[in-house]
């Protein structure tokens, strides 16, 4: 009874490395994903691919810088190096040592166009041995990220975009696409007694955690879905999922 | 070819330098002291000093007895060492083998150079020539032995260029010391009356030796050249440069990459031998008519890697215009550094800091966007947010300071704090609402206030009080009002970053 389901697993299994999404090497730690991890194919999040987030507002950016640290912390475990390509750049090293992501280990490449940017990213791209590439940029079309894909496909470096207000959203060559927008922090129960009572013990002032919205709103070979993700304790904190109806119709239509 | 030695004798090397740099002291009588025991003794006296009497060793109240207007100076020990270190290698444009004479005078081997000044006695007429327009009182000598020319140099009366084997002939006139002796046993050779060179060479070797020790045969011996003295030249800096000669002219790309290729192969190759790696790298091309094209690329890390130098200079090449034909080709590392013996290692792993593609990959974004593009950040012990980081420009520093998280710091910080109009209820509560650029904000969640003070070792100004905020859409804010509150008039609040 269970054979052909077998059988059939097996060669999806086989469909996905051929089409370049590996399973982890055995010395590298996979993310902590949580029910993320869900939506990925081999419930692996994809290394040495490209993923791009899509911030429309300026706001927006900080949102995505924490929660790509978060993701690249994950990925410099092993002592790795992350490089951050952007022209214009804001991040300030100190604040990403929160989301787990050693400052003195990122190499800031500031350039002064977009074009440098896209010059600088596919070098860094080509170079097997960093951890993570972040790179900012407002545009990317269909030729620029199959030059990407194919520069990681080679060196199994992992590529995360941060496209900055894009005028267009062109279908491209990425992995996965997605967005992450802040989320008003949760209260923080009172110290006494339980928080069901609500009232008895008011919530503790002060903004709390961070939290994000987090869309995923392609992913190859993988189901869309979106979460509310937080940052606690140098790592990721998931609410209990909440899938819409539109999201529902999204993963009819992808399968 | 027989050898030939040329020594210098600078007579007032350290009261020269003092003269060079402080023109007005030429006219002047001045010395040099040190405090020996309890009182200032002359270590050096200008030639004006000297006229009057004054010689090393006195003491500065005794010169001053003679000359009531003497300037004394203060002495640097290491200076005449320092000096004659510099002195010869300037020399090493005369001869590659220069050798210090402490404490007053330079040797150099000179043999089977003189002839491309035109002769000796142009060369040495050069050499002191120069050095006297320089400003130091300095005698020259040539001779066939090294202790020959010192003594020449030193108290030679007809000549200095003693011509071959003649050297035997020249030294018989000259007093003892002019040996290199200890002046105590010139001193006693003096007594009796052995006031010349010839007066001793004709003695038995067994006599001198009992009386006067095995110095003064030794000695001997070298000055008319019967032993050979060892010299230690002046290590030179290996320069790494290699030279590419073309038979035919080289006006197209594809001529000059393979140029380059094969003097990368070159010095990469010595560079590899040597346990060396470049900095800097400079490619000359010598066109036909006579221009000089180049090249220059520098590297994070020094490295003999040919195959990324060459990717280095790729770009450059479509730069260089060869004109009618590029006839000589140089390559020449200014800079090179000592590297340690690469290791393979067995498992190809995420290679970290000392990655070698990722220092490869830096060179690569300096030499083609420029310098300061690249940055790497180190904590500083600062809480003011635009001091906590410093730069540094190795990938080897470690952070010795640990990133605090105590604080929170924002994600996104501007480069400049941009104002904002606030409505805040009183003193150090967080605002209620805020505007800017035309939006305006209102605050549900805040943090704070973190106030964090100017450093007045450093720089002045008001402290600041820091709020984390948050507004309707969960957009975090990092806000800060300057100096404290006044009860009236309006305040200075600033937008100084982002939190995820």
């Amino acid at each position: 009874m269970s054979a052909p389901q077998d059988i059939i697993h097996q060669l999806q299994r086989e469909i996905l490395q051929l089409q370049g999404s590996r399973p982890p090497a055995p010395g590298q730690a996979a993310l902590e994903l949580g029910p993320i991890k869900e939506a990925f194919p081999n419930k692996t999040f994809p290394t040495g691919a490209i993923h791009e987030f899509i911030c429309p507002r300026p706001a927006d950016e900080a949102a995505t810088a924490g929660f790509t640290a978060g993701l690249v912390s994950g990925l410099m475990q092993s002592g790795g190096v992350c490089v951050w390509v952007s022209a214009g750049r804001k991040v300030y090293p100190p604040g990403l040592k929160i989301f787990g992501v050693p400052p003195d280990r990122v190499i800031f490449m500031d350039m002064h166009t977009e074009k440098e940017v896209l010059w600088v990213m596919e070098e860094a791209l080509k170079c097997e041995g960093l951890a993570a590439v972040i790179g900012g940029l407002r545009e990317l079309g269909m030729t620029v990220s199959r030059r990407y894909q194919l520069a990681v496909e080679q060196s199994r470096v992992t590529g995360l975009i941060i496209r900055q207000q894009p005028r267009q959203l062109y279908p491209n060559a990425t992995v996965a696409r997605w967005h992450v927008t802040h989320l008003p922090g949760a209260a923080v129960p009172g110290m006494t007694g339980s928080s069901l009572t609500g009232s008895a013990n008011p919530p503790l002032p002060g903004v709390g955690f961070p939290r994000w919205n987090v869309q995923l709103s392609r992913i190859r070979n993988g189901h869309p879905g979106s979460w509310e993700v937080g940052w606690q304790a140098g790592r990721f904190h998931f609410e209990a999922p909440k899938i819409n109806l539109q999201e529902k119709v999204l993963r009819k239509k992808t399968g | 070819m027989s050898n030939r030695f040329l020594s210098l004798w600078f007579r007032h090397l350290t009261t020269d330098y003092i003269s060079i740099r402080r023109p007005a002291l030429l006219h002047q009588p001045f010395v040099l002291a040190l405090p020996d025991h309890g009182r200032m003794v002359i270590t050096a006296a200008n030639p004006l000093a000297m006229k009057e009497g004054i010689q090393a060793g006195m003491a500065v109240a005794d010169a001053r007895v003679l000359v009531p207007t003497l300037e004394v100076l203060d002495d640097d020990e290491g200076l005449t060492s320092k000096l004659l270190r510099q002195l010869a290698i300037w020399c090493i444009r005369y001869t590659p083998i220069v050798s210090i004479d402490a404490p007053d005078g330079l040797l150099l081997d000179i043999s089977g150079c003189p002839h491309l000044w035109g002769g000796e006695k142009i060369y040495l007429h050069q050499i002191v020539h120069t050095l006297r327009s320089k400003g130091y009182d300095v005698r020259g000598a040539i001779a066939d032995t090294l202790g020959a020319a010192w003594a020449i140099a030193r108290y030679g009366r007809v000549t200095p260029v003693i011509g071959p084997g003649e050297h035997v002939n020249a030294l018989f006139d000259l007093p003892p010391a002019a040996l290199r002796i200890d002046p105590l046993i010139a001193g006693r050779l003096q007594k009796l009356g052995l006031d010349r060179i010839h007066r001793i060479a004709g003695m038995a070797r067994q006599s001198l030796r009992t009386r006067f020790g095995n110095e003064l045969l030794v000695r001997l011996d070298q000055a008319f050249g019967r032993t050979d003295e060892p010299m230690t030249s002046v290590a030179p800096v290996e320069v790494y440069i290699e030279r590419l000669p073309c038979l035919e002219p080289i006006c197209t790309a594809g001529g000059i990459e393979i140029a380059l290729t094969r003097l990368l192969d070159m010095l990469c190759g010595r560079l590899q031998q040597d346990g060396k790696g470049l900095r800097t790298a400079v490619f000359k091309g010598y066109r036909v008519d006579g221009q000089v094209i180049q090249a220059a690329i520098g590297t994070h890390r020094a490295t003999y890697n040919a195959a990324h130098l060459f990717k280095l200079f790729e770009e450059k090449i479509s730069a260089l215009e060869p004109g009618l034909g590029i006839e000589v080709f140089t390559l020449e590392a200014p800079k090179v550094e000592d590297t340690g013996p690469s290791q393979k290692t067995i498992w190809e792993s995420a290679g970290g800091l000392l990655d070698k593609g990722l220092s490869e990959l830096i060179d690569r974004v300096s030499n083609k966007m420029g310098p300061d593009r690249v940055h790497r950040y180190m904590p500083s012990e600062h809480y003011w947010p635009e001091r906590a980081i410093t730069e540094t420009s190795s990938l080897d520093e470690i952070a010795l300071d640990r990133w605090s998280v105590t604080r929170p710091r924002p994600v996104y910080l501007l480069a400049r704090p941009e104002p904002i109009e606030v409505t805040a209820p009183i003193p150090d509560y967080p605002p209620m609402l805020f505007r800017h650029r035309g939006g305006l904000h209102k605050i549900i969640r805040a943090d704070g206030p973190e106030r964090i003070g100017q450093e007045w070792w450093i720089a002045t100004g008001q402290h600041r009080d820091y709020y984390m905020v948050e507004d309707e859409n969960g957009i975090r804010y990092w806000i800060f009002r300057s100096g404290h509150y006044k009860g009236t008039g309006p305040h200075q609040w600033f937008l100084h970053g982002y939190f995820a």
